[in-house]
């Protein structure tokens, strides 16, 4: 039991120093990345991505369930956020909160026929319930756009009634809209982590079997976290909709499943900030070799095999210097 | 009426046997090796390929069976050089492995022979119609049917009654033991992967005669032949039979009657059989569990 303690200490109480530094860059990042040569709207798709495999990581680094279909739920959110905005009301709170329940309660539906399958199963399963959910959005060409995508939707400023927030044409405001939901949304994430919930999470992940034997029903629990990391995920969708007032069926496609879980990989699935590092190295990557070469998707696939063999832990998994099992 | 049940009926069961194809040899890997290959779907583009280049030299026929044969022969390289790494691993990165290996295969596919479609021929004679009547039935797609059934039932006799495949059914059910009596497991998982990509390169010779080639031809097989292999039952080839049939003839007879559900149909199968029956049509009980 020890080592359990240990490591989940070492990764949910992260050191103060760590926050601090994060905090810093992503409220600095609008003044920084142009002298670097990046744009807002970059920052903004590495926080999106990052809060999507983030979400995932809930169930992948933390439970020990793997999920090869969050696509699913990221793209709902989209479609959900933009239908929303497209055909109900002009409003962003009012989308982002449909996208996600929208997402979120696909998730707890597909979890209910999962939960029993495990492992390699596990995933097989996700993925197809993900292509589910891509094969309707691209055949209900009247309502989602089909295979264009869905247009004829943008986000709308924030109305706070003494005010308002112009987040629809200042990328930067916008910028700091993603950077105030991310915030909220991992802070609750940590908080999920250090509950007691949490702890069985990390339980069933470290010995599933010994869970079972303590009384912990394994199947609900295992099902509750899959649900919480599909809001997430879901949650991330619609800002991701909102960012580019655009929601691409590619973006409920299974390869949008395998980049959100390389994501959580490469930057390391067993720490917390882990996924938003690998999300920064994952975007970066992206725009640079596709801009560089037409064969982008050998250099990411060389990436993702290089990574698999010779850096399982990710980055941070690596700096921490901590065993992982 | 008849005529369009009979049409889609038949492409239902080529399709299916396509699927039967691709999902016997992805469900063997699964079965011995724990690993989902993603690139499997490419490995059935690369055996088309092969076949496009080796047909002026070696005619359809001789492409016919050097194609799968190297196809086997690449699978073999590549599991020995790559895949082998993660069976120890968690199943996330033999996923992950597969998955970018995929996108590079897919990757060199177009970069050596072009993003467009290729045409790859096909005797002449075959591609006339049994009789007028039924003229959507060529001797071509009657010649598909018969080879994937001389495969299925090659595959079923190797492991029936060859030692090496019947040390792989063995190792599918407690690789330990086997492991225990002195095989060599990890050349036995060597050869299963090869025999899994051979099939792969059958059905990619096949496919191409009908469809043609083109670098993504295998992402439409893949999905299908998951489900095939989920609906069948991890753990029994039958299932996997059964469960590639049965999907490709649902969607064809839907395409007759709603086509735009053609491709969501297989995976209500596959929810149904998951509510009803979770080990899958003929799956070992706790198998996939």
């Amino acid at each position: 039991m020890s080592t359990v303690t240990t490591r989940a200490d070492a990764t949910v109480v992260r050191p103060w120093q760590q926050l601090v530094v994060i905090w810093a860059l992503l409220l600095t990042a609008p003044f920084w990345l142009p002298l670097v040569g990046g744009y807002t709207a970059v920052a903004a798709r590495v926080l999106v991505m990052a809060l999507a495999a983030m979400g995932l990581n809930l169930l992948l680094g933390y439970t020990g369930v793997l999920s090869f279909g969050h696509a699913a739920y990221f793209g709902l959110g989209a479609y959900g956020a933009g239908l929303t905005l497209k055909y109900v009301a002009h409003s962003t709170p009012l989308a982002i909160v449909a996208g996600t329940l929208l997402g979120g309660i696909a998730g707890m539906l597909f979890g209910l026929l999962l939960v029993r399958r495990r492992g390699v199963y596990f995933a097989m399963v996700t993925i197809a319930f993900g292509q589910v959910c891509f094969y309707i959005a691209y055949k209900w060409d009247d309502f989602t756009g089909g295979y264009d995508g869905l247009r004829g939707f943008v986000r709308a400023p924030l109305d706070f009634g003494l005010f308002t927030i112009d987040i629809t044409n200042n990328g930067m405001l916008f910028y700091y809209f993603v950077v105030v939901v991310f915030g909220l949304a991992v802070g609750l994430q940590a908080l999920i982590l250090r509950s007691p919930f949490g702890r069985t999470m990390l339980a069933i992940r470290e010995n599933e079997r010994r869970a079972r034997f303590l009384g912990l029903p394994v199947e609900k629990h295992i099902w509750i976290s899959f649900s919480i990391s599909c809001f997430f995920t879901a949650l991330a969708g619609t800002l991701y909709a909102l960012l580019n007032n655009f929601a691409d069926p590619l973006g409920l496609n299974y390869i949008m499943s395998g980049n959100i879980v390389m994501i959580a990989v490469m930057g390391g699935m067993r720490t917390f900030w882990g996924p938003l590092v690998g999300a920064v190295l994952f975007v970066l990557l992206q725009d640079y070799v596709s801009s560089m070469t037409t064969n982008w998707m050998s250099f990411v696939g060389l990436v993702f095999v290089l990574v698999v063999l010779f850096f399982p832990r990710g980055l941070m998994g690596v700096l921490q210097r901590k065993p992982s099992a | 009426m008849l005529q369009l049940v009979l049409f889609n009926l038949t492409n239902g069961l080529i399709v299916g046997a396509f699927y039967v194809l691709m999902a016997l040899g992805l469900s063997m890997i699964i079965n011995l090796s724990n690993v989902v290959n993603f690139a499997h779907g490419n490995f059935l583009a690369i055996g088309g390929y092969i076949a496009f280049v080796l047909t002026p030299f070696i005619g359809f026929w001789g492409a016919l069976l050097v194609s799968p044969l190297l196809t086997a022969i690449m699978g073999y390289v590549i599991e020995k050089l790559i895949i082998r790494h993660v069976y120890t691993r968690n199943h996330i990165y033999s996923l992950l492995l597969t998955f970018g290996l995929s996108f590079i295969l897919q990757d060199v596919c177009r970069y050596i022979w072009g993003p467009s479609p290729l045409p790859l021929n096909i005797p002449a004679d075959m591609s006339a119609a049994v009789t007028p009547d039924l003229f959507f039935i060529t001797w071509y797609r009657v010649f598909m049917v018969a080879v994937v059934i001389v495969a299925v039932a090659g595959l079923f006799a190797f492991l029936r009654y060859t030692r090496v495949g019947m040390r792989i059914r063995a190792g599918t059910l407690d690789l330990d033991t086997v492991s225990a009596l002195g095989v060599n497991v990890s050349a036995l998982r060597s050869y299963n992967f090869a025999v899994g990509s051979f099939l792969a390169g059958l059905a990619g010779v096949l496919a191409a005669g009908q469809l043609g080639l083109n670098p993504n031809m295998g992402d439409d097989l893949i999905m299908p032949s998951f489900i095939a292999v989920i609906v069948g039952g991890v753990g029994s080839l039958t299932g996997t039979l059964l469960g590639g049939l049965l999907i490709g003839v649902a969607s064809a007879l839907t395409t007759v009657f709603y086509p735009s559900a053609a491709d969501a149909v297989i995976y209500v199968i596959m929810a149904l059989v998951l509510l009803i029956r979770p080990r899958g049509l003929l799956g070992e009980e706790g198998m996939l569990q």
